[in-house]
């Protein structure tokens, strides 16, 4: 399931670092990093509540 | 998508039924429909807010719908196909009472019977109280009020922000970014910032002043009146007087229960909950509107930010649902004003000094430490998402072996 992450929609708002650490990093802006492209399936909740959590919806866990 | 009041479900009794009935159709309650979804809940949910949009989230208010970079729409919280998906009746209604025997909520779509009640009704702003011309005033709440005061922005060369919370400072921070003479106007002398108070008020007050805001931050205004189309005369302490195109209040929100006097429920500075949510016997409250008890952090209160209104919306779903309990997550909140982001995790006790562990030019991580014990409560990043990350594991770090101190 690829994590994607619009940077251009981004906020900085750093939300998903909050609740998925090992998924996701902001850059010195704030600006999201994604660091697991592919979560493996025990990270897949905290990547869905990133993405529900994301206040720009920048973010997609694609099917 | 919106779901007007379906008078062909009036049972016998005259009233309309939900398993789940949640009151407030904003990110508490849309995040509590959406969090049972998740966790299996397969009974009838009904979501009444009495804002006819969809629902949308407040953060980009005084950030990008202010600043202009978003239109309006584009602070939905979902699609309205996200929200079908949750197979949820979606009413554009107003609660106006609460009878706890009967398990009743008395709308203006109807009476409504239902199985657990989920209150998430939020906040509302501040008015400056009983002043002539005081309706002129605008606040920033809802998306309405956004778009209203963007356009006033745009039509008024100066601008007089009261308040000096983090609201004040955001809507400040966007009318100077518009071009507009900014003044703020305070009355304790000093500028806070969510949970760590006033202990950011040197850098902030340094930040507004490097973008050219005026702080007057001891200037509580004792009078108001209109002046020309639009205008207002703001007078102060000892008859000095200012004039302003455009007049912004940010006083404060309060938690949203009128419609639930006379129910029983304590109602003191919001819905009084357990630490599960918990109001009464199938009562919850979420979000703004709600203050929870967390005995490991001092007296029931409410946080007020976003991160707490999904969080507790969750917890309420699973504890409907029968899981066992959590532990509370810290309250974390951001900010972002004259283009720094602030980030704000855990906790900031009156004890405990907020100095730097990490400075860089205009970047900075704060650190709130006990002072004998050194134990981090919680952390500041100003400008710096990077480092506040690595800091805020102190915060996780401290949190676990209390007991001691
Ligand atoms: C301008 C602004 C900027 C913000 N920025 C940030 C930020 O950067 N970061 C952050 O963490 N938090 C921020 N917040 C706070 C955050 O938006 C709130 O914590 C969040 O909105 C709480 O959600 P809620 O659903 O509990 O309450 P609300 O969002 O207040 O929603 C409550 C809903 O209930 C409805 N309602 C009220 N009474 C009734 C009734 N009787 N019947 C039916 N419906 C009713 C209201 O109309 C409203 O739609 C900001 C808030 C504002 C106003
Ligand atoms: S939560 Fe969304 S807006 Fe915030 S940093 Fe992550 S991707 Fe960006």
């Amino acid at each position: 399931m690829p994590l994607i992450a619009d940077t251009t929609a981004c906020v900085g708002a750093g939300q998903c670092a909050l609740v998925a650490e090992d998924l996701f990093d902001q850059d010195d802006d704030g600006i999201v990093e994604v660091l697991e492209r592919d979560p493996a399936p025990e990270q897949e909740a905290d990547a869905r509540r990133a993405v529900a959590l994301c206040p720009a919806h920048a973010l997609r866990l694609d099917p | 998508m919106l779901v007007s009041s379906r008078p062909d479900r009036d049972g016998p009794a005259g009233a309309h039924r939900a398993d789940v009935l949640i009151v407030g159709a904003s990110l508490a309650g849309l995040s509590t429909a959406e969090a049972l979804r998740a966790e299996g809940f397969s009974g009838s949910i009904a979501l009444l807010g009495e804002e006819g949009d969809p629902p949308y989230g407040r953060p980009p208010l005084s950030k990008q719908v202010l600043e202009g970079t978003w239109e309006p729409d584009r602070a939905a919280l979902r699609t309205a196909e996200d929200v079908r998906a949750l197979d949820l009746e979606l009413l554009t209604a107003r609660a106006l009472g609460l009878d706890v025997r009967c398990g009743t909520v008395c709308t203006t779509a109807g009476t409504w019977r239902y199985g657990r009640l989920v209150i998430a009704t939020g906040a509302r702003a501040v008015r400056p109280a009983d002043m002539t011309g005081a309706e002129r005033v605008m606040v920033l709440r809802t998306l309405e009020d956004a778009v209203r005061l963007r356009a006033a922005l745009a039509e008024s060369r100066t601008v007089a922000v009261l308040g000096s919370g983090v609201l004040a400072s955001e809507i400040a921070s966007a009318a100077r970014g518009a071009g507009r003479r900014v003044v703020l106007l305070g009355r304790s002398g000093r500028l806070g910032i969510g949970s760590p108070g006033l202990c950011l008020h040197d850098r902030l007050s340094e930040l507004h002043r490097r973008h050219g805001v005026t702080l007057r931050l001891a200037a509580p205004v004792r009078g108001m009146a209109p002046d020309g189309r639009a205008g207002m005369r703001i007078v102060l302490d000892r008859g000095e007087e200012l004039r302003s195109d455009l007049v912004v209040a940010a006083l404060g929100a309060v938690p949203a229960t009128e419609w639930l006097h006379g129910s029983g429920l304590d109602l003191t500075d919001g819905v009084l909950c357990d630490a599960q949510g918990r109001a009464a016997p199938g009562i919850f409250a979420v979000g703004d509107v709600a203050r929870w008890e967390d005995a490991a952090r001092g007296p029931a209160r409410r946080i007020g930010h976003q991160s707490a209104a999904i969080d507790q919306a969750r917890r309420v779903a699973r504890t409907m649902c029968g899981h066992a309990p959590e532990p509370p997550p810290l309250p974390f909140f951001w900010s972002r004003i004259h283009g720094t982001g602030i980030q704000v995790y855990g906790d900031f006790p009156g004890e405990a000094r907020l100095r730097p562990i990490e400075e860089d030019g205009d970047r900075a991580v704060l650190a709130s430490m006990h002072a004998r014990t050194g134990r981090v409560h919680g952390v500041v990043g100003w400008n710096a998402p990077k480092s506040f990350r690595r800091a805020r594991q102190l915060v996780d770090r401290d949190r676990r072996p209390i007991a001691r101190e």
